[in-house]
């Protein structure tokens, strides 16, 4: 049930058949609209229990922590940690689609566009992070070599 | 056959728990808008990983704000991520033991997690005396 993103809470209350187009499944915006925000979903739920375990090591003292922290600034991280942004930004764009398209009452005429608009502003948004997120680790190829040298 | 609505979206209006679980998703999901995006902002725009620090931690933990904030970030994530895990499993899975052995598993996870993370969040305090950089070394 890709277009609304239901669960089994259809078969129970199925709304009247006068608000209802019946459609094939056609692999449509829908299909992959929903597809990308499971496995969205489920990319950021695997971070996050990494996450709170690296947190954890809060408990253990500046030592242990920093070296967490030593881990999340190696390059190869840091671009897993794009991978995450992105995950991140389209599924909250694409969760303020679906919640427009269930409680705005023009929202399902206009899912399609929506979907457009979800996909353009992730990727929007996601340059300029990516920008920051990966700009100190190629310091060595924008920064003059006497400020690499002079600095902390 | 699968239906797309003309009008508003279908809701659950049975009652019962997945009706609870699908406002659970909208109600949790227009509050982690805030929390998630303020936190991204934070953590990678106006800091750099490399100086979110033990040190950097203690600054900001001496407010509570910040305990709260992220208790809430920890909690509405957890449950809506792990409701969207049992969904998963629900569709997926067809097999009986499966699925018992899988949303067990699930429920710990939840709770393990969650535990970790709050006492993480309720019990630190900051070692005054060495309290580490506030930025790594490069
Ligand atoms: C940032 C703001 C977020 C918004 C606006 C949002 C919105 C939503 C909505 C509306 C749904 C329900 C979809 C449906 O009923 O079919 C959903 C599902 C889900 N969300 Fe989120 N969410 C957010 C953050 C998160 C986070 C941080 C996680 C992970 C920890 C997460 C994991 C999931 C999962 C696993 C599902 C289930 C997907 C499925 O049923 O296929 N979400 N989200």
């Amino acid at each position: 049930m890709p277009e609304h993103q239901s669960h089994s809470y259809c078969l129970k209350a199925p709304p009247p058949a006068s608000r209802i187009e019946e459609e094939m499944y056609k692999g449509q915006s829908g299909m992959w609209s929903w597809l990308f925000h499971r496995i969205s979903g489920l990319g950021i739920l695997l971070f996050l229990f990494i996450h709170i375990v690296d947190v954890s090591m809060l408990s253990f003292g500046p030592g242990v922590y920093n070296q967490s922290v030593v881990l999340f600034d190696y390059v190869v991280v840091r671009l897993l940690s794009l991978a995450l942004v992105i995950a991140v930004l389209y599924h909250t764009f694409n969760g303020i689609r679906i919640m427009a398209i269930d409680f705005w009452r023009k929202g399902s005429r206009y899912q399609r566009a929506m979907f457009g608009i979800v996909l353009a502003a992730t990727i929007i948004v996601f340059i300029p992070m990516a920008y920051y997120i990966m700009g100190p680790a190629f310091q060595w190829l924008t920064q003059a070599p006497h400020a690499a040298t002079t600095g902390h | 056959m699968l239906r797309i609505s003309s009008g508003r979206g279908p809701r659950p209006m049975s009652g019962g728990f997945e009706t609870f679980s699908w406002y659970y998703f909208r109600i949790s999901g227009a509050a982690l808008v805030f929390l998630v995006i303020a936190h991204l902002i934070i953590m990678h725009v106006s800091n750099d990983v490399s100086c979110t620090t033990y040190a950097f931690v203690a600054s900001r933990y001496s407010n509570i704000f910040w305990r709260v904030f992220d208790w809430l970030l920890l909690t509405l994530a957890l449950t809506h991520g792990m409701n969207g895990l049992r969904i998963t499993i629900d569709d997926y899975v067809r097999s009986a033991s499966a699925r018992m052995w899988l949303m067990s598993i699930s429920a710990l996870l939840l709770v393990i997690f969650f535990m970790l993370g709050t006492l993480t969040l309720v019990t630190f305090q900051p070692v005054v005396s060495a309290i580490g950089p506030q930025c790594l070394p490069k």
